[in-house]
Formats: C-alpha cells, sequence, structure tokens
C-alpha cells in the first residue's frame, strides 16, 4: 500500500483538530494577550511531539501481529466513536460543532478573567486556554499519526501529512483573523471516522490472525463498504424524529449552527 | 487522588467515547476473530466487519431511541 491514504488520512483528520485548536487561539490571543497565547501553543506542541518521538519508536519495537491487534482495536473504536458523532450531526440529532459561537463563548470568558502573571508567563489565563487547547486538540492527531505510521511502518509519512494540515490551518486562520467556521468539520470527521473504522477493522482483524481476500486489495472493498453502510444509516436516521439542532448533508457543513460542548 | 481520578476519566473519554457498547463488541468479535482463526482453523475475515458495522447502526439507533445521546 502506497503512503497516499496515510498522509491523506492524518491530514485530514489533524486539519480538523487544527481548525478547533485555532479557535481557542485565536479567542485567547485577541482578547486576551498573545505573547503568552503563543508561549502556551509552543509549550503545547513541544509536548506533542515529545509523545510522537517517544512512543512512535517504541510501539514499533512490539512483534506486528500484536501491534495490529491492539492498534486496529482501538482505532476501530475511535474510528466508530468520530462516525457515530458525525452520523448523529449529519442528521440532526446531535447539534453541530460551530467555531463561530465556541469563539464567541471563549472570548466571553476570557474577557471575565482576572490577569494574573506566574514566573515568565505574563498572563496565565491566556497561557493555560492555549496550551489546554492545543494539547487536547492535538492528542487525538498524534494518536492517529502514531497507530497509522506505525502500523505502515512509515511514521515520517503521518508526520508530514500532520505538519501540512498544522501549516494550511495556521496560515489560513492569521490571514482570516477569524475562527474558521466555513471548513465542513461533521463532512471531514465522518470522512476521517470511516477512515479510522475501516483501516482498524483491517489491521485488527490481520492481528488476529485472519488473512484477507487479496490481501492489502480488500481495503478498496472494506473502506466503500464502510462508507455505503454509515451513508445508509445517515438517510435512515433522517427520517426520525429530531431532538436537537437541524441536520446538515454530510458533504457540506453550514457556517453557523448551534453550539456544543464537545469537539 | 483527584488528579488520578481525572486522568482515568480523560482516558475513558478519549478510547471508548460516549458508548463503551460500541467498544465491548469490537473487543469481543476480535477475540472470536482470533479463536476461529487461531483454534478451529476459520479464516473468518467477515466477522469483524459484520460486528463493527452492526455495533455502529445498534449504538445509533440507541441514541436516537430515546432521551439520552
Amino acid at each position: 500500500m502506497t503512503a497516499l491514504p496515510l498522509v491523506l488520512t492524518v491530514f485530514v483528520a489533524c486539519a480538523v483538530e487544527a481548525v478547533e485548536a485555532l479557535t481557542i487561539v485565536l479567542a485567547a490571543g485577541l482578547s486576551r494577550q498573545w505573547r503568552s497565547t503563543f508561549q502556551g501553543m509552543a509549550v503545547a506542541l513541544v509536548v506533542l511531539a515529545a509523545v510522537v518521538a517517544v512512543l512512535g519508536p517504541t510501539i514499533t519495537l512490539l512483534p506486528l501481529s500484536v501491534l495490529r491487534l491492539v492498534v486496529g482495536a482501538l482505532l476501530a473504536i475511535f474510528g466508530l466513536q468520530w462516525l457515530r458523532k458525525a452520523i448523529l450531526r449529519a442528521t440532526g440529532h446531535k447539534a453541530l460543532h460551530d467555531e463561530a459561537s465556541a469563539y464567541l463563548r471563549e472570548v466571553a470568558a476570557a474577557k471575565a478573567a482576572a490577569t494574573v502573571r506566574k514566573r515568565w508567563v505574563s498572563d496565565w489565563y491566556a497561557f493555560t486556554l492555549s496550551f489546554k487547547g492545543v494539547l487536547l486538540e492535538g492528542l487525538e492527531v498524534v494518536f492517529i499519526v502514531i497507530t497509522f505510521g506505525d502500523n505502515q511502518r512509515d511514521l515520517g509519512a503521518a508526520v508530514i501529512g500532520a505538519a501540512i494540515a498544522v501549516a494550511v490551518v495556521a496560515a489560513t486562520g492569521v490571514a482570516a483573523r477569524a475562527p474558521l467556521a466555513r471548513v465542513p468539520e461533521n463532512a471531514m470527521k465522518f470522512a476521517v471516522g470511516i477512515m479510522l473504522t475501516s483501516f482498524g477493522t483491517f489491521w485488527g482483524a490481520e492481528g488476529a490472525g485472519v488473512s484477507w481476500p487479496g490481501s492489502d486489495a480488500a481495503l478498496l472493498a472494506l473502506v466503500p463498504a464502510v462508507a455505503l453502510v454509515s451513508l445508509g444509516y445517515t438517510a435512515l436516521l433522517r427520517q426520525r424524529p429530531r431532538g436537537v439542532g437541524r441536520p446538515a448533508p454530510v458533504a457540506q457543513q453550514p457556517a453557523a449552527q448551534q453550539e456544543v460542548p464537545s469537539s | 487522588m483527584r488528579r488520578l481520578r481525572s486522568i482515568g476519566a480523560f482516558a475513558y473519554d478519549f478510547v471508548i467515547g460516549d458508548d463503551w457498547r460500541v467498544a465491548a463488541v469490537v473487543v469481543a468479535a476480535l477475540a472470536l476473530t482470533a479463536v476461529l482463526a487461531h483454534v478451529a482453523g476459520v479464516n473468518a475475515w467477515w466477522l469483524l466487519p459484520a460486528c463493527v458495522l452492526a455495533a455502529l447502526g445498534w449504538s445509533l439507533r440507541r441514541a436516537t431511541a430515546g432521551p439520552r445521546t
């Protein structure tokens, strides 16, 4: 298998999380202080890089079958979480994530907080807001980078995919100086959920001792199968009574919807 | 102690998420696949995809059937 699916999956997953992190960083920087915000972001990126540098090579020491069994199970569970959430949001059973309202909420909280200086950080609130936002959103990316990279024995390609996504989102955010509310986050999460679930299922079953018909080519059937069934569930759920939010097509998410606390 | 508990809660939410039954189905399906492959000699490549997709449908049904999401 080529590195392209690996890079693309990591790129899209990382872009989604980077958009959410950007919202928090912008809220901290524009409403509080840029210096402390950048300090918090930098420390979080160093921590995330350290996790990749330490865990990435360590996990490759495991035998491939054990690695695929464990990582496949985790990826499948993780991917199903993304897919479940994306389908519920696409069908209006869960409110869509809205960067514009998330930004306003963060700004309101940031403006209300007092300014406290701690050691080399002049605004502790801006520092911790930025640090936590980047670290928590980044951990999901790190998980995907390590699991995909190690399974494909190509951690470098996964890191490149993540780095390009961060660079693209950061550049767009700097140019726009506003949260990227028009990014179709739900459609991207839906796509990543399909990829994580498919690859997790493929590797998990291999790790359990299964030989796939057609070897790696089985993924060419597995990914569309997961996508088709997921789209089928989406179509079915659109016909059921809804409780929260209004539905958005899987391929397109409106700019402003109701806010939700989770990512 | 409180910090340990919050780390545990974060890890649970990070890996397991909103519906633990999905994780349980995936683990059980993998265990059954391994048993079939290594003990019974059955190449049950179809079992995990079927269980994964069924678990997703079950979880979605539960999430939309009642007040819980």
